[in-house]
Parts: C-alpha cells; structure tokens; sequence
C-alpha cells in the first residue's frame, strides 16, 4: 500500500512538470502547426536562469522564500527574449513549409542553443537547491515526502486551469482558439493572425521555461538536459494528441505514472516503456487519446 | 450484336447518411459504345464512375466489367482489369517533365516496374513520345507540368489513362475548365487518338459532359441523371429531347 | 562511371593519406550510407527521424556476430548488419508504410527509442556502456595493426562506391521514377495500377539494409558499440546529413557526411561550445537557400 502511495506521488510529481512543458509544446503546435524540438532547449534556459537568478537572491541575502519569485522571473526573462527573437527572427522565414521541415528549422535552433547556453553557463553543473527544501518534508505513513514535490503538482494544476481558463473564458483566448481552428479563415475575419502566432509562441516558451525553471532544483542543470526533455515531451504530446491541453494532461499522466511503475516494480521497463506507449499510440490511434489533428495517414 | 456487355452495373445504389447518392442504377454498355453521362452537379454522374473504379462500393448492386463481377474489387485491381479514369481537376505529376508524367504511366499500365531498368530507356521514350504526338503534346515533352496551361494539363491528364490502352475509358468532364474555343479541337484530338486503338476492338467510352454541344457531336448514346437515378438513356437525338432531361438537366423547361 | 573512378582514386589515395584522414573518411562513407537510406525514403516524401534504429542493429549484429559467433570476417560482418538490420524493420515496413509527414517522422523516432531503451536495459549486450570487440580478418586474412585501418578503409569506401552506384541505378530506374511519382501525387499513382505501399515498403527495407551496412562498418572501425546509435540526437545526424546533401546527388551524401564529421573530428579540440551552432546555422542556411541541397550547386538540370 505504501509502496502504491510512493509510485503514484512519484509519478504525478513528474507528470506534473511534465505537463507544464508538454503544455508549451502542444499549444505551439496548435496554433502554429510546428512540432517545435527546441522545446527542451528553452525549458534547459529556463533551469539555467533559475539558476542564476536564484544564486543571484542568495548572494544578495533574500529570504529562501525569494527563490520562488527568482524562478518565476528566470521563466519570464526567458520567454521575453527568446520568443520575439525565435518567432521574428527565425520562424517567420519558414511559414507555409512543410511541416516536417519546420520540425528540421527547430531542430537546428535546438544544435544553435544548445552551444549558446555552452557559451553563457559553461559545461559545468549547476545546482539550485535553495528551493527544493522550502517546502520541507512530509510524514505520510511510514514514509517521507519532499514537500516540493506536492507544490509542483499544485504548480501544474494551477498553469493548467490558467491556460484553459485563458484559451477557453477570455476574448483573446477565444482568437487563439479560432487561429487554432483555422488561421486562414481567421485571418480573412481580420484577425492579425502574426500577433496570435507570437503570443502562442512566447506562451509555449514560457511554460517550458517554468518547466525548467522549477525542476531546476531537482536535477543537476547541465549541458544536454535538454536532449532528453525534448523526446519525452515529444512523447506525451503524441499520445496525448497534438494541439490538446486535456491530451497533454492525461499523456503526461499516463507516461509519469507509467515511469514510476517502470522505475518501482520493473526497471527494465523504465526507458522503453513510454516510446512503446508513443509507437503503439501512433499505430493504432494516431490522432492521439484527444483528437485535435488528423493524422496524416494512406 | 449481342455479346456480353463492357460494362453492366445492376440495381446500384449507395448513399452518404441520409443523402440518396444513387439508386436503382441499371445500365448496359457494349463494347465500342461511346456514352456521355449528363446531368446537373450532384445528380450522381461522378459517384456512378466513382462506383465503377472502385474507389467507392456501392451499398447495393453490382457492377461488372466483361462479365466479371468488380463490385468489391481494389481500385488498382480494377485497373489492372482494363479500368482507366481521367480526373475533373487533372491529376498529374506535378514536378516532373509531361516526357517522366507518360513514363510513369506506360510503366504502371504495363506492370513493368524494375529496379534497374532505365526509366528514361529509348525505347520507352520512343513509345511515350508516340503518345504524346497523337495528343499533340509533344512540344511540350520537356516541361514542368506545375508549368504548364490549363487545357494542356487536362489533355495530358487523358493521354496518361489512356495509355494502357484500357477497355473501358471513364473521362470524367474532359471539357471542363476548357476555354470554349479550346473544347471541340480538344475533344477532336481526344476522340481521334482512341480510333487508333483498333487492336483489341473499339475502346469503350464513358464521359462525364455538362457541354451539351459536345455531347451531340460525340456521344453515340447519352444516360441523364437525376437525384441519383437514371432519367434517359438512349441516342443524343432522342435522349436530348425528353422532358425530363429538358426540365432537369439542361434547363430548357423550367420546373 | 565518373563514381567508380572516384571510388578507386579514393582507395589508392588512402595509401598516402595519414591514419586520422583514412579513419575519418572511413567514418564518413560508413555514416554516409546511412544518410543514403534517408535519401531513398525522402525521394518517397516523407523523412525517418528514427534512421539510428537500422544504424544500431547492423552495429550490433556485427559486434554480436564478432563477439558471440566468431565471425570475424569483415565483409561477412557487413553483409550481416545489413541483412540483419532488413529483417528487422521489414515486419514494420507495411505499417509505416501508410504513414507521412510529422506522423512518420515521429512513429519511426518512438521505434528507434524503443530500441535504445531495450539496448540500455540488456545487460547482455552490455546495457549502457555497451562492448568493444576486437579487429575484423578479411577474407581469412589477420590483419596487423598497421594495416587494419586501411582495409578498413579500402572496404568502406568501395562498399560505399557499390552502394552509391547502385542507388543511381534504382533511382534511374522505372520503381526510381514511380517513387517520385509517389512523392507528387499518390492518387494518381493508384488509379494508374501502381502500388504506392509497395514502393514505400520497398524504399524503407532498402533503406534499413544500407543503413545496417554503415553501423557493421563503424562498429568495426571504432572497435566499440553502444546504445547511442539509436539515440535520436544520433538520428538527427544523419537527417542533418540528408537534408545538407538535397536529392540530386548521391556523392552530395557523402560528401555532406564528410563535412559534419570534419566539423565533428575538429570540433573538441577547436571549437568545443560552437561546433553545433555553426551546424545549426548551416543548416538553417540550407534549408531556406538551397531547398535542393548542396548538391544542386553542380548539378544544373532537374535531375532525380
């Protein structure tokens, strides 16, 4: 029983940030039909500016609390300067290409980031550890949980009641959601379709930015932390459905809680077992559990 | 003469939900036969030839081919049978050359793909080259065909059906989209390439028409639709000139 | 005819050339053929972001059939990868066949992952760190340390030559031809009683086979296998690859293989955290200017 409770906190705490970034990656694909694999990248930069923004607090004496706020304004500092220059200065270039060219125009900022985070941060680690004892512990049966890992679910849920509120409640949302459905039609209604673009595209920036952000002081932030990121994102996208926020959530689910069942029960499983998930997903329901896009398929 | 018929199709029927697409479908066509389907836009003409290539299975009836049943048949296996089709909106290989677009489709007809004999071997660039001649297509053998003007692409989306010297031809509005001027020296050309295949006896021809000019001057006998089922079906002279076919297809009496 | 003259004048030269060239140009030719099988698959339409899978099942049965069967036999070891790494991705070859664009790119990527997940999982083929295994003989021959890079060589090279010439060859040919027909307009390739499922299939088998090639070669040239070759960031290579070199030209292929692993030989000792920036830029450059590739720098006509 015990060991039950264990496997499912695991798996919604990495669900969790899992979603959030998976998040920024359908929503880009919704609204610009590019399958961005520069995604990890951004949610890389993101952890690296929390990193320093956090190290910044510290070393100006701010409360432990002020770690949260660093966080928050790493992703937002991210998301600020990448988007413009990412969907201005790049994207546009390629708009009305084939699709799995675009997918190769990303991937291509992917190599490009990969060497300018090099450039900024160096090859060494960061550790951001400030914020993952915060939260402190909790004494659930016998066994004890990092309190950061309950926030960070509430974290996910928060972004992910934001993002429908805002797709779904808001005017603007509205017009995203029609650019979703179909941006020549919204733009023959007079909608500025580029500013919709370069909204959905700092969104998506931005949620992988707080993905990497507050995973940061899980993990050690280094070179190459992307690359994995980049393919399970990939991953819960594709089982959830391309362009889906409930798809993004339940794949996310589905690939967290089956990586901590892998992780707990059957090792071997562990890495396998999500890229069957996604190859079988294709296979037999390629649209993914959430239909948004059809599948391109004889 | 009697014989068995090119194509019979019995008691066709199919429907789209609750969309009546074609019902009671019954019709022989002899070999040699050139026939124009008429009717206006949704009457059933094209899912009719739609059911015959096997793209779309009819909820009732059958449709043979020579006396073989193909109701059920693949699309390529009904090409395979001596089945070819020419598409409203051409259907073509839009980056290669008009020469590599006949190529291909000598190749396929002929089922004589190989992965190492040349494509662009002389003899069969003499063959295709042939062709494209008779369509007058010729001199534009080394173009790009996303290059090339309307009536040309139409005339080289027929020639391509055309060259496995099929038994039954469907074109499918081989006019539309055609400048008036341009219609009856394209249907000259169209109708004069198939009185070359004489080998095997007379193809037989099925053409989607709206132009009834050219109905007149090319078809041997005319079926009219309507809602889906068939209102005429006889010489253009007598089909023509029904009520129904005056009140429903060409307008002439008003309903 | 001007390939196979290349071909030989790169077998001779390697005799001069000193034993980082020869491994390095051993190492291009060998990734090449796995860009090649790219190249077949993109003359179809659609791009395999997964092309590292074939790469490290040839890998592996080579290092398997050094390490566990005794073969040692180089050329035997490369036919080995390659027909292995065939057999394993036919059984998949139907399936993918129906799928293009994004779904393709993604379903043969989920398939390599899988295969990089078991690889790092069975410890019996070494798990994560992977095996080395020792030097190749060819044709019964024990081959001395001086002289084993060379073969090596001689023997990458003039598969790769073999390769090259045969892929001119297919794409010359009538099912060369119906494969761009198929790339074009699917529909019209049906209603002219031309299978494209079938032309896929074939596209995809072939392209497995030339990709199992490469892997047996670089195994045995490196002398060490691992996991990573079916990692997608591996992959990505070889599509970086692909699209550098366009569809024009087969020699194109190599030679943008040998170009990314000039970049990458030099790259640690040079130009450590730029390396990939300036491939990424590259490639930027080439998908927006030369949508043909480099290859159609040389080659003028519209050539397939």
């Amino acid at each position: 029983m015990q060991t039950l409770f264990t496997i499912l906190i695991d798996g919604l705490s990495y669900a969790a940030w899992l979603f959030i970034v998976a998040l920024g990656l359908t929503l880009v694909f919704g609204v610009l039909k590019i399958l961005n694999m520069a995604h990890g990248s951004f949610y890389a930069l993101g952890a690296y500016a929390a990193a320093s923004f956090v190290s910044w607090g510290a070393s100006m004496k701010m409360a432990p609390a002020f770690s949260i706020v660093a966080m928050l304004l790493a992703a937002v500092a991210v998301a600020a300067i990448l988007a413009p220059l990412t969907e201005r200065g790049l994207m546009r270039f390629f708009y009305g290409r084939d699709e799995v060219l675009l997918v190769l125009v990303t991937y291509a900022l992917f190599l490009i980031l990969e060497d300018v985070t090099k450039l900024i941060w160096g090859a060494n680690p960061y550790y951001v550890s400030e914020p993952y004892s915060l939260f402190g512990n909790i004494d659930i049966g016998s066994q004890t949980y990092v309190g950061y890992d309950f926030a960070l679910v509430a974290l996910a849920v928060i972004v992910g009641l934001a993002v429908w509120w805002g797709l779904n409640r808001t005017r603007h949302g509205k017009i995203v959601l029609a650019v979703i459905h179909s941006a020549e039609v919204a733009a023959s209604m007079g909608i500025n379709v580029s500013r919709v673009y370069m909204l959905a595209f700092t969104v998506g920036i931005f949620l992988a930015g707080i993905g990497g952000a507050f995973t940061a002081p899980m993990i050690s932030v280094q070179p190459g932390v992307s690359v994995g990121v980049i393919i399970i994102s990939f991953a819960v996208v594709i089982i959830g459905g391309l362009g889906s926020i409930e798809g993004a959530a339940i794949g996310a689910l589905i690939v967290g809680l089956a990586r901590s069942l892998a992780v707990h029960m059957a090792p071997v499983a562990e890495l396998f077992s999500i890229y069957i998930v996604m190859a079988l997903v294709l296979m037999f329901r390629p649209e993914g559990l959430f239909q948004r896009i059809q599948a391109r398929k004889i | 003469m009697s014989g068995t018929p090119m194509l019979r199709a019995r008691g066709v029927g199919i429907r789209f939900g609750a969309v009546v697409a074609a019902a009671d479908i019954n019709i022989e066509i002899m070999a040699g036969e050139r026939v124009s389907l008429i009717g206006s836009n949704g009457a059933g003409k094209t899912t009719f030839v739609n059911m015959i290539t096997g793209y779309l299975k009819p909820d009732a009836g059958q449709i043979e081919l020579a006396g073989r049943d193909i109701t059920p048949l693949e699309p390529r296996t009904i090409t395979r049978l001596g089945v070819a089709r020419s598409f409203q909106i051409p259907q073509l290989f839009d980056e290669l050359s008009v020469l590599e677009n006949m190529l291909v489709a000598t190749a396929c007809h002929d089922n004589r793909l190989s992965f190492w004999e040349a494509a662009r071997r002389p003899a069969a660039i003499d063959r295709a080259d042939a062709l494209l001649r008779r369509f007058r297509l010729d001199e534009h053998r080394a173009r790009r065909v996303a290059e090339l003007p309307g009536g040309v692409r139409k005339l080289l989306d027929i020639a391509m059906a055309m060259t496995g010297q099929p038994k039954l031809l469907l074109l499918d509005e081989p006019t539309s989209g055609v400048s008036a001027d341009e219609k009856f020296p394209m249907m000259d050309i169209i109708m004069g390439a198939l009185g070359h295949e004489t080998s095997a006896g007379k193809m037989t021809v099925l053409f989607v028409e709206h132009d009834m000019d050219i109905v007149e001057r090319y078809a041997d006998r005319v079926v009219a639709f309507y809602s889906g089922r068939i209102i005429a079906d006889g010489v253009p002279k007598v089909a023509l000139a029904t009520d129904d076919v005056r009140r429903y297809v060409t307008g002439e009496l008003v309903q | 005819m001007i390939g196979m003259l290349f071909t030989v004048v790169l077998v001779l030269a390697g005799l001069l050339m000193p034993k980082w060239l020869t491994f390095l140009v051993t190492m291009a030719a060998a990734q090449g053929l796995v860009s090649l099988g790219i190249l077949l698959l993109m003359r179809g339409g659609v791009v395999s972001f997964g092309q590292g899978m074939v790469f490290a099942l040839g890998g592996y049965a080579a290092a398997l059939g050094y390490s566990r069967l005794g073969l040692t036999d180089a050329l035997g070891l490369t036919l080995l990868g390659g027909v292995t790494a065939m057999l394993v991705a036919a059984p998949f070859a139907p399936m993918l066949a129906r799928y293009r664009g994004i779904f393709f790119a993604m379903l043969t990527l989920a398939l390599s992952m899988v295969i990089y997940g078991l690889l790092m999982k069975i410890e019996l083929m070494g798990g994560s760190d992977g095996f080395n295994i020792g030097r190749p003989t060819l044709l019964g021959q024990t081959l001395s340390d001086a002289r084993v890079g060379y073969v090596m060589y001689s023997l990458t090279i003039v598969t790769a030559g073999v390769m090259a010439l045969l892929s001119r060859v297919y794409f010359d040919s009538t099912r060369g031809l119906l494969t761009v027909a198929v790339r074009d307009n699917e529909l019209r390739v049906e209603y002219l009683g031309g299978s494209v499922r079938q032309a896929m299939m074939i596209n995809f088998i072939l392209a497995a086979f030339a990709g199992g090639m490469g892997g047996a070669l670089v195994v045995m040239s490196l002398g060490h296998i691992d996991p990573n070759f079916s990692y997608w960031t591996t992959s990505g290579e070889f599509v970086f690859v692909a699209i550098l070199a366009g569809w024009q030209s087969v020699l194109a292929v190599f030679l943008a293989s040998t170009v990314l692993e000039v970049v990458r030989s030099f790259s640690s000792s040079y130009f450590p955290n730029t390396w990939q920036l300036a491939l990424g830029l590259f490639l930027l450059f080439v998908i927006r200017f030369l949508t043909r590739g480099i290859g159609s720098l040389w080659i003028k006509e519209n050539r397939r």
